[in-house]
């Protein structure tokens, strides 16, 4: 048998998956392993598929995904860290007729950005919320976030996360999808190829309420951080799954009436 | 709706300005006193006439960040607020400056520090004039001194705005936002529909992405941003320096005063000319630009300056700047919310001649 060489496997009509022509060349300054990439090409090919490049415009935060704009091919605004929904606010309210979207860490959308997000929602505006969860502040080497599990080692909990000292952990998605602002409220993954189609489904559910205007739309994805969490992408994956999915349930929390 | 005369507050005013300037989109969230800047918006409800949003924001910090938002968009957007509001925008403002957006922001100042006062006070010249956030920026400042400037000031700040690509402020105190005067207000302007080459308004196929942002993680890069900002606060202060003089003719003694302050100082002046005293007043409309210049060359024939504001000795600073030495500078002021009376200005004046 002839040998098969790499050049023989990868040609289009063998690929599951391609890159999408929204994704820039640049290269991505993410560690190994990080959920941050997956969670944009996903994003690239709906915008892609549902013809928007030429209406959006998207709200960058302050954390591991500040550069996110060198890597999507559309209109981008940088925000202060935590008030990525102030601006997109306003652009929406001032053209109602182009898709926003927001995408936040949970330091920047679950700590110092907790009023613009609740008060975001509780008025439905009519944007997309993208929530990366990893639990931990990736950009600035690993600190305590919200959304730390209790017990969890971070350089600012170096013991673990002591709830009666630090708090709990906050369940942003479960506390927006209380607000009759939100229509859609979910949270999904991208470490696992059922994930990543899943949350391309929420994001077409996202940019179709969106035309519809029909309210506030947040997806939550729970993500990893090996980095941060000082593991192999691998070790942080297994992890992510024993001990984020159960504290962080995967699934719809709150879909519009049809 | 054509040019018309009325009667108004100066936050009125503003807000009537706003409207027939042709803004876009006004955020705010309400603070004493220059809360009828929104409640006159709410209530005219332009959105549904000219199409301008109005919104109240949770807090002055998103209500600023709201502004970077649609300035991004190339939209003439605008926000106010007073003295305890205004340093919660700071974080904005320095974001908006960075990233080169045009916005206009109104201060109608009142006593501080903390939450001070709710009486007029010009304590934060500072703060407006020489940044007020981090980084190396300046707001280009206006200091109307009458409702009539409060209107006009408000379509001035957005055409410098968008000419220099930079955060304009609009400096006023509480006794101008609230005090009530004739004001000729011009007629609507349409709201543009203009789409600015720079801005974020969807990417089509003939230009590639805009990215608003003012973050470059290159330092070589980023500094020649920071000496690209400081040759366009050189063109401003070679440009936009505006200014007004009374009776400096053969002034040996000069106020220097803006807003409030120069129309009490207008009074003292006369006084102090009734009394023999040989008096004068610059009013600097820009308080940055500052007219250092115009100042310069005045101190060459003048005996001495005071500079009068509703603080503890802030422009004086400049004043002094300005003259370089050529010339005796002091300050007077008031704080706290109190307004210095002509009377009291003269006999500091007077004190100030002998000595
Ligand atoms: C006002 C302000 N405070 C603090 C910081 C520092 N800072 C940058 S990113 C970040 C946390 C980011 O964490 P997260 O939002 O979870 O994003 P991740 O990097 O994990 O994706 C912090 C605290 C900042 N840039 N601005
Ligand atoms: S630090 Fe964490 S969140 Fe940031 S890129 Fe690395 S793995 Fe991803
Ligand atoms: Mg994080």
């Amino acid at each position: 048998m002839a040998e098969v060489t790499f050049n023989d496997i990868i040609k289009p009509e063998n690929l599951a998956y391609r890159k999408s022509a929204l994704m820039t060349d640049n290269v991505m300054h993410y560690c190994p392993g990080c959920g941050h990439g997956t969670a944009h090409q996903v994003l690239a090919e709906v915008l892609e598929e549902e013809n928007l490049q030429e209406r959006t415009v998207g709200i960058t935060p302050v954390g591991c995904s500040v550069l996110m704009y060198n890597y999507i091919d559309v209109d981008f605004q940088e925000a202060a860290h935590g008030r990525a929904p102030a601006l997109a606010t306003a652009v929406k309210r001032l053209m109602p007729d182009k898709f926003v979207f927001t995408y936040q860490g949970d330091g920047d959308l679950a700590a110092i950005g907790t009023a613009e997000t609740i008060h975001t929602c509780n008025r439905g505006e009519n944007i997309l919320i993208i929530f990366i969860n990893n639990g931990i502040y990736g950009m600035t080497g690993g600190q305590m976030a919200p959304t730390t599990l209790p017990g969890m080692k971070s350089s600012t909990s170096p013991y673990g996360r002591d709830v009666s000292m630090m708090g709990s952990p906050i369940k942003m998605a479960d506390i927006v999808a209380l607000l009759p602002g939100t229509c859609y409220v979910t949270r999904q993954s991208v470490n696992t190829a059922g994930g990543v189609r899943k949350f391309k489904k929420a994001l077409k559910k996202a940019v179709q309420y969106q035309n519809e205007k029909r309210g506030t739309c947040f997806i939550e994805v729970v993500s990893n951080c090996p980095s941060g969490w000082k593991m192999t992408p691998v070790e942080s994956n297994k992890w992510m799954e024993e001990n984020m999915f159960p504290f962080y349930p995967l699934g719809d929390i709150k879909v519009p009436a049809e | 709706m054509e040019k018309e005369l009325r009667l108004m507050k100066g936050n009125e005013a503003i807000a009537e300005a706003a409207i027939r300037a042709g803004a876009d989109g006004y955020f705010g969230y309400p603070i004493t006193p220059q809360s009828e800047i929104l409640e006159y918006l709410m209530e005219a409800n332009p959105q549904a006439t000219t199409g301008m949003v109005v919104l109240q924001a949770e807090s002055e910090v998103a209500a600023i960040n709201m502004v970077y938002g649609g300035a991004a968009c190339g939209k003439k957007v605008m926000t106010s607020s007073s003295s305890p509001g205004i340093s919660l925008k700071q974080e904005g403002i320095t974001y908006i400056a960075g990233a080169e957006l045009p916005c206009l922001i109104v201060n109608v100042v009142r006593g501080g520090p903390g939450l001070g006062t709710i009486q007029p006070a010009q304590s934060d010249y500072f703060q407006a004039t020489k940044g007020g956030g981090h980084g190396d920026y300046h707001l280009l400042v206006l200091a109307p001194a009458s409702v009539q400037e409060m209107a006009d000031f408000v379509e001035l700040g957005f055409d410098l705005a968008f000419k220099y690509r930079n955060p304009v402020m609009i400096l006023s105190d509480g006794a101008i936002g609230q005090m009530m005067e004739k004001v000729w207000l011009k007629p609507q302007k349409k709201r543009s529909e203009e789409i600015l080459p720079w801005a974020t308004t969807g990417k089509p196929a003939s230009r590639p992405r805009n990215i608003i942002t003012s973050l470059d993680l290159d330092s070589e890069r980023q500094e020649k941003f920071n000496l690209k900002l400081i040759a366009k606060y050189r063109e401003m202060e070679e440009n936009e320096v505006r200014f007004e003089e009374f009776m400096t003719d053969d002034a040996e003694y000069l106020f220097v005063a803006y807003g409030t302050s120069a129309r009490l100082c207008q009074k003292a002046l006369q006084l102090a000319r009734a009394e023999g005293i040989k008096a004068g007043l610059l009013r600097p409309i820009t308080l940055f630009p500052f007219p250092k210049k115009r100042l310069n060359e005045l101190a060459d024939r003048t005996k001495g300056m005071l500079a009068v504001e509703m603080s503890a000795g802030q422009m004086v600073e400049d004043v002094m700047l300005s003259v370089n030495g050529k010339t005796r500078v002091s300050h007077y002021g008031r704080m706290g919310g109190m307004i210095p009376t002509p009377e009291e200005v003269v006999e500091n004046l007077k004190s100030f001649i002998k000595g």
